[in-house]
């Protein structure tokens, strides 16, 4: 009997699998691909897709995240305050990894199309990408320091969080677009998707959009990194003769 | 015209750089000052990082000196051998600064004395030239002659090993110019900046240099000072931004020819009087940002973007 219950649990198990994804992601990506060239001004990318089913569609209401993460660093963030009359910066706090771009676009208010542990569990929203753990016990306010950092990102908008920005046809067809600014750095962006219904995350989809320096960007890069006095000496020799020419230049011309 | 710098990783107007660097190199011509400490702050402000901006305007001031010097030298007014004099004793000074330097960034807050050095430094040398320059101009206005010479002889005229500066007109020890090198080529090093605005001051006040000569003789050192700079920078730390220096460097040395052009038709009196405004200035807006309470407390310095 026992037995039997055993073997029917797991047959149960996979077929619950498959159910949890009977809804799944058909994604398209206007590039999956950015050149950053030298006339490089930032790029807009159109995500779209579709939703896949073999089962009728369920009455709730579907509701799309779309979410690009650029490359993470280890941020310092520094706080000053008013030491003998002159403000210097007095705490630092080290955060593990914050990403350098991010974007979240979504179908609706994100507080509604997701709730709090799902947001945990997949690192949806700004606040959860950042992660800071080593924050320095003596400040209490280590939380201030999170906060700033995501301010001043997202004044310079390399944080975007786009509430309402995903169109959702039919509850099957999607699509938004998403801006990346000039001030790109170089890496992979994860570009994730997820279908959620009621917060819970329903199925998701990753896959990622490579960001590379290409043509002159890419051998300058490079140079200035492996032929580091060469290329040191290259641009003294260009300084040189830029100033040797400006001179002779306008001595032709006051001569003329 | 938009233009992605790769070393940078942003994306900034191209005209804007020629324009900034056109202005500098204006500044830098009529005043012989590199202009290091007026194009590093500007080039944080168009949203250059901090790192490659400070590498990036070494190399942009090699390109603004030497088109400057060069048109110094068609007028004849570089005093090579003093230049050579104030270099050996720079180079020596560097070296010490680029130790001390070091020390203090591993104790932390370099970034405040760096920025208290400015303070103090160019407020006390403005404030100097201009009260010094003022009284010239009026006791000229005065007179209506001819401006009375400059008190020639000092404590500078009575130590050994004399040389003469035949350019300068000077015959003077080499020991005052020597130091005088050491102690700009410390502060050059701990500051960050060719020392220009310091170099020019020394060379007015304490060895009795000609203002004419002053300007072209310390363009000849700023160059080596920066081209050392910029190789450091390059090798060390990979922040010279070629694009960026190619944009900046075409607009400052347009720029650094006109200005030769304006100084050469100021006179002495003036040309001192403005430099010591501009260095005022620059002191004054450092004091500012000491002084009063930012508008954003935090600030964020990404590690390893650049790795």
């Amino acid at each position: 009997m026992i037995r039997a219950a055993l073997l029917l649990l797991f047959l149960l198990l996979p077929l619950r699998g498959v159910s949890a994804e009977t809804e799944q992601v058909v994604l398209g990506l206007s590039h999956s691909r950015v050149a950053i060239t030298a006339r490089f001004d930032g790029s807009d990318i159109l995500v779209f897709g579709a939703v896949k089913r073999e089962t009728p569609i369920p009455d709730d209401r579907l509701d799309v995240i779309i979410a690009i993460v650029g490359p993470s660093h280890p941020t310092t963030v520094r706080r000053k305050s008013r030491l003998f009359g002159i403000w210097i910066n007095t705490a630092a706090v080290e955060v593990d990894s914050a990403p350098a771009f991010y974007a979240v676009a979504t179908s609706g208010p994100l507080g509604t199309v997701l709730s709090d542990t799902e947001d945990l569990r997949h690192r949806i929203s700004i606040r959860r990408a950042i992660r800071s753990v080593g924050a320095p016990s003596e400040l209490g306010d280590a939380q201030d320091f999170t906060r700033a950092l995501i301010r001043i990102k997202q004044n310079d908008g390399s944080y975007q969080l786009l509430e309402g920005a995903v169109e959702v046809d039919q509850q099957t067809l999607f699509r938004t677009s998403i801006a990346l600014p000039s001030n790109l750095t170089e890496g992979n962006y994860a570009t994730r998707i997820f279908l959620t219904r009621n917060g819970a995350v329903v199925s998701h989809f990753e896959t990622v959009i490579d960001v590379r320096k290409v043509g002159l960007e890419r051998f300058l890069f490079n140079l200035a990194r492996e032929q580091a006095l060469a290329y040191g000496l290259l641009s003294l020799a260009i300084a040189i003769a830029a100033g040797w020419l400006a001179s002779t230049a306008f001595r032709l011309l006051r001569n003329s | 015209m938009q233009i992605y710098l790769p070393i940078a990783e942003v994306s900034v107007n191209a005209f804007l750089l020629l324009g900034l660097g056109g202005i500098v190199g204006i500044l830098s011509g009529i005043f012989g000052v590199g202009g290091g400490f007026l194009i590093t702050p500007l080039l944080f402000f168009v949203g250059i990082p901090p790192a490659v901006a400070v590498a990036t305007s070494a190399n942009q001031i090699v390109a603004s000196s030497f088109s400057a010097l060069l048109a110094h030298l068609k007028r004849k007014t570089v005093d090579l051998k003093m230049g050579t004099v104030l270099l050996a004793g720079g180079l020596i000074g560097s070296a010490i600064g680029v130790v001390v330097f070091n020390y203090l960034k591993a104790l932390g807050q370099v970034d405040l004395l760096v920025r208290l050095c400015y303070v103090v430094f160019l407020g006390v040398i403005g404030a100097l030239m201009l009260v010094e320059s003022l009284r010239a101009i009026r006791r000229a206005r005065r007179a209506g002659g001819p401006l009375k010479k400059r008190k020639q002889r000092n404590w500078v005229h009575a130590l050994p090993f004399k040389m003469r500066f035949r350019v300068s007109g000077l015959y003077i020890s080499v020991i005052p110019p020597m130091l005088v090198g050491l102690a700009v080529g410390l502060l050059a090093a701990i500051m960050g900046v060719g020392g220009g605005f310091i170099m020019v001051p020394a060379m007015i006040y304490i060895l009795g240099m000609p203002t004419k000569v002053v300007v072209g003789t310390s363009l000849f050192q700023i160059i080596f000072v920066a081209a050392f700079t910029t190789l450091l920078h390059a090798i060390t730390n990979h922040t010279v931004d070629l694009p960026l220096a190619v944009f900046l460097l075409v607009g400052g040395v347009i720029g650094a020819q006109i200005g030769t052009g304006i100084g050469v038709k100021l006179k002495a009196e003036h040309l001192r009087v403005l430099l010591a405004l501009l260095v005022l200035l620059v002191c004054g807006k450092i004091a500012l940002e000491l002084l009063l309470q930012p508008s954003e407390l935090y600030s964020i310095a990404e590690e390893g973007a650049n790795a």
